[in-house]
């Protein structure tokens, strides 16, 4: 549901915003491997042995996808679903559990940081294999970063691996051994590790020497000629319709009673647009887990609840808020919006603003009170992150009057005596709110800040946009007052909005991109976010990044409203269902999860 | 009963009808843009005249709706708590016809009493409905009364003139029944500023479904134009040497009142029909005004529709409005074609 969204696993200075294009038009099915359930021999095979209840093999579970993944590639994907389908076929060195939020040995057993922090040195687990059976040696490590690293193909996350204006270097130090060489100390260590997928040399090679790399990856690519180090590989892909992946038999854990992971044979994913269709089609058992969930719908589902567990993770990373349009105007800008910026740039008319707005009523009245009431960017899903002086202090309106007054604004009463705000010079401030018209969420919260704003005299209009020309008038055109907007961090490291707070992001929504801080404070968070980006000690973060969520709530150019909880439900049958509130919600254990009744299953 | 006497009965009960949507500030008990955050979905109260104890009271009362800790949208009547309904109160400001500023309501309670319960912002559903119905039934009536100048004007000047004119204005107008008029109207939406008032969004809608339907009542005044300027006393009338406008004035028009009016009675209910699906679409009158459109529009969401029935309240709301016109429209048909009959046989 968030469309707008920091994506990237640590550092997140990669932005995607998600915008659902139509469908591709390719018509085709992969075609599928055949059988192929023998675990490969092997001595040398280093496997992992994930704790855990014990499942059963086989069977499969379906879930809907709200758009049809643009790409299977993890070079170039940037939207949610195919975020969502990659990372169940691919593997990472090291990986953040998603449900402890802390690192754990992945592709890479063991790892040593060196004491000033500039070197990594990772080993390699013995026996890995590709999905296709083709053993992985550290040659794919070096191609993989190489790749990454190459501009020509202008992968996603490439910023990641950019720490003070230099590339990590990789250097490979025997078959099982690589060290990255760092430029500067790099704060959020190994975790900087997780989601960069390791990719087949041995299928992607001559693609990259092609220079097409970057369009490889489609999803009608034949399926024995794509490969991954995940729990899944893809078996068919019918256009519009779904996708199905099917177990890949090399993968690289087991449970605790030495059965290979994962359990399922197959995932489908169907591509349901619509909320309420995914809805219909998990009442219906059509769909076997539903994640995203509005709180509206969480709650039809859960009053009807009989094969379904629905439940409710608990406040996510998502950020709602609303801003206001800060950018630099040209010369050529209409008077009023001249007028309207003067009042935005006042700290004290922004902050009566935060100060008028009911967030409690936010939480009940959108989420149904599955969601926190926020006052700075950091939700209370992620703990260890926030700062715990930063707490909503309630509304009030008394103080935001005072505000207002006292930033030279008066109060008088309109037709049928109603409160009625004037600037200075006696003109009424009135301004609209921009939203996506397809979250209905963030539409309800315009249209309760539009009420809470009318008991101080603004008189304000909420208008719903499509998506996407809404972050194009954010973003290119700059033609608009204010602004409803979330953003989930895929990550709870702070790193993850960096170009969100740093003045020179595309994500600084209020003013993006700037050359120079055009504030102090701006200035300032800037300096910050650097400093906590080298420094290696947690604490020393903890305490930058602290200060920085101080300087937003003292300056409001956002105004943090609420954050949801992470809604899910899965069908009873489903084993091993825990859903975290890290993306992915409810397949982040995607190897664990297993059909109860698996055979039967296996037939529907 | 006589078609007279029927088509009088009809005309009052339309007239009631649309005297309460127009003192919509009088009948509704609170301002349609207010929001009870602590009630919102509650559901529809009822009115009991007989209490717990059997007793009966005068006057009507509600019980309290209080909602269950840690729910949304459960209430629980407390039979308890009695709220006595009070008439002629003094409540929200309001204007009536949008001059008259006054503050009496039909009736109102100590604690808000929701007759038809509330929406997902806690505003009072029964005074939605009813300031809705001023927005819809305007732009019914402004849209159908343009549409019928406008083809009145346009099918009596083919009609009369006749010739090249006729041709060019009923191409035009058959240019205009192939229109997608629903895409005319979100490209013009897109040439607007993006905060379009209330005031003005209204008038583009009006404007735009008025504009686009006056080719269908163009041809049947040009019908029966051509055939009226043949008739023998028009044609008297010419030889005495009338000139075209007064012809049209004098003699032509008025024989087409008949089927302007029958038009106009159903051109009525279609326009509102319009602009509740434009307002529906998000196209019409922007929230929190709210007009019958936008009442229906939260039910394009799959849980309004399976938990909250009375959100389908305001589909009914428009249902006696539809039904009075349509009798309306068959009764004044009905009427004339008894003055023709009579007519034709006086001439025999």
């Amino acid at each position: 549901m968030s469309e707008l969204r920091a994506k990237s696993a640590q550092m997140g200075a990669v932005v995607a915003l998600v915008a659902i294009l139509g469908c591709s038009l390719f018509v085709g099915r992969a075609k599928s491997f055949p059988p192929q359930h023998s675990v490969p021999a092997g001595e040398k095979e280093e496997i992992v042995r994930v704790a855990g209840e014990g499942g059963r093999r086989g069977g499969r579970i379906v879930i809907a996808l709200k758009a049809e993944p643009k790409t299977l590639n993890p070079l170039t994907a940037a939207d949610t679903p195919s975020r969502e389908v990659i990372s169940t076929m691919q593997g990472d060195l090291v990986h953040i559990n998603r449900a402890t939020q802390l690192t754990e040995p992945a592709l890479a057993k063991s790892w040593k940081i060196s004491p000033d922090g500039l070197q990594y040195t990772l080993t390699l687990r013995q026996g890995l294999k590709f999905s296709d059976g083709r053993p992985v040696d550290m040659e794919d490590v070096l191609f993989t970063f190489r790749v990454y690293l190459d501009e020509a193909v202008h992968a996603t996350q490439r910023d990641l691996l950019i720490i003070d204006g230099k590339p990590i270097t990789v250097r490979k130090v025997d078959a099982q051994t690589v060290v990255f060489q760092l430029a500067k100390p790099y704060g959020v260590g190994e975790r900087m590790f997780d989601s960069w997928s390791i990719l087949p040399r041995h299928l992607l090679e001559t693609t990259y020497k092609e220079g097409k790399l970057a369009q490889s990856g489609a999803l009608g690519t034949a399926a024995n000629q794509w490969a991954g180090l995940g729990p899944f590989r893809l078996k068919e892909y019918v256009a519009g319709q779904r996708l199905v992946l099917e177990r890949n038999p090399y993968y690289w854990k087991t449970d605790e009673q030495g059965n290979r992971l994962p359990y399922l044979d197959e995932i489908v994913f169907l591509f349901v647009p619509s909320a309420d269709a995914q809805v219909l089609r998990f009442q219906s058992g059509e769909t076997d887990m539903i994640s995203r969930l509005g709180a509206e719908n969480f709650s039809v589902l859960s009053r009807q609840a009989r094969d379904y567990t629905m439940a409710d993770a608990g406040p996510g990373l998502e950020y709602n808020f609303l801003f206001f349009n800060l950018n630099e105007l040209g010369e050529k800008a209409p008077a009023e919006m001249v007028r309207k910026q003067g009042w935005f740039r006042s700290e004290n008319f922004r902050q009566a603003v935060s100060l008028a707005i009911d967030r409690e009523a936010i939480v009940r009245l959108v989420y149904q009170g599955r969601g926190a009431a926020l006052w700075g960017p950091v939700t209370p899903g992620n703990p260890r992150w926030a700062n715990a002086a930063i707490r909503y202090p309630g509304r009030s309106l008394d103080k935001s009057r005072q505000l207002l007054a006292g930033a030279g604004f008066r109060l008088t009463n309109d037709e049928i005596g109603g409160p009625k705000l004037v600037d200075a010079e006696g003109k009424p401030v009135e301004f609209s709110i921009i939203t996506s018209s397809s979250n209905a969420d963030r539409a309800k919260m315009a249209a309760l800040i539009q009420d809470d704003l009318k008991q101080v005299g603004m008189r304000v209009q909420v208008v719903p946009l499509e998506l996407r020309s809404l972050i194009d008038r954010v973003t290119q055109t700059k033609e608009y007052d204010t602004c409803v907007l979330g953003i989930a961090s895929f990550d709870a490291d702070p790193n993850s909005d960096l170009n969100v707070w740093l003045s020179s992001g595309g994500m600084h929504l209020w003013n993006p991109s700037q050359k120079h801080a055009a504030t102090n404070w701006e200035a300032e968070i800037d300096r910050l976010m650097e400093q906590q980006l080298t420094a290696t000690n947690t604490v020393e973060r903890k305490k930058l990044y602290d200060r920085v969520q101080e300087i937003l709530v003292e300056h409001h150019p956002m105004i943090f409203l609420a954050s949801p909880d992470i809604l899910v439900g899965a069908k009873k049958g489903i084993g091993n269902f825990h859903p975290a509130v890290l993306e992915p919600y409810v397949l982040w254990n995607v190897e664990q999860l297993y059909q109860r009744n698996g055979a039967e299953n296996a037939r529907r | 009963m006589s078609t007279r006497s029927r088509l009088i009965i009809c005309v009052l009960v339309l007239g009631a009808l649309h005297l309460g949507v127009a003192c919509a500030g009088f009948f509704a008990p609170y301002d349609p843009a207010t929001q009870d955050r602590e009630h919102p979905y509650a559901p529809p109260m009822w009115l009991h005249f007989l209490d717990a104890h059997r007793g009966i009271h005068l006057r009507p009362f509600a019980y309290a709706q209080e909602s269950q800790t840690g729910s949304f949208d459960e209430y629980e009547e407390n039979r308890a708590r009695v709220i006595p309904v009070r008439f002629f109160v003094s409540g929200a400001p309001y204007r009536v016809l949008g001059v008259l500023p006054l503050r009496l309501h039909l009736f109102g309670a100590d604690v808000p009493v929701y007759l038809l319960g509330t929406d997902g912002y806690g505003r009072d559903l029964l005074s939605r409905i009813l300031f809705g119905g001023q927005v819809s039934l305007l732009a019914g009536l402004i849209g159908a009364g343009l549409t019928l100048s406008i083809g009145l004007c346009i099918g009596a000047a083919a009609g009369f003139w006749g010739g090249w004119k006729d041709e060019v204005l009923m191409r035009v107008a058959e240019l205009f029944l192939a229109l997608p008029w629903i895409y005319l109207l979100f490209a013009m939406r897109a040439f607007l500023p993006l905060a379009v008032p209330p005031v003005k969004a209204f008038l583009l809608v009006v404007v735009v479904i008025g504009a686009v339907g006056w080719a269908r009542p163009a041809r049947m005044v040009r019908g029966i134009v051509l055939s009226a300027k043949e008739r023998n006393f028009v044609r008297a009338a010419r030889g005495f040497g009338a000139t075209g406008g007064y012809l049209l004035r004098r003699h032509i028009l008025p024989e087409t009142a008949n089927v302007v009016l029958t038009q106009a009675a159903v051109l009525v209910p279609q326009f509102v029909l319009a602009e509740m699906t434009l307002s529906f679409l998000g196209l019409g009158v922007p929230e929190p005004l709210p007009s019958w459109g936008n009442l229906l529009a939260s039910l394009q969401h799959y849980n309004v529709l399976v938990s909250y029935w009375w959100m389908y309240l305001p589909a009914l709301a428009m249902v006696p409005f539809f039904l009075g016109y349509l009798v309306l429209a068959s009764l004044l048909q009905g009427s004339s074609r008894a003055t023709k009959i009579e007519v034709a046989s006086a001439g025999v």
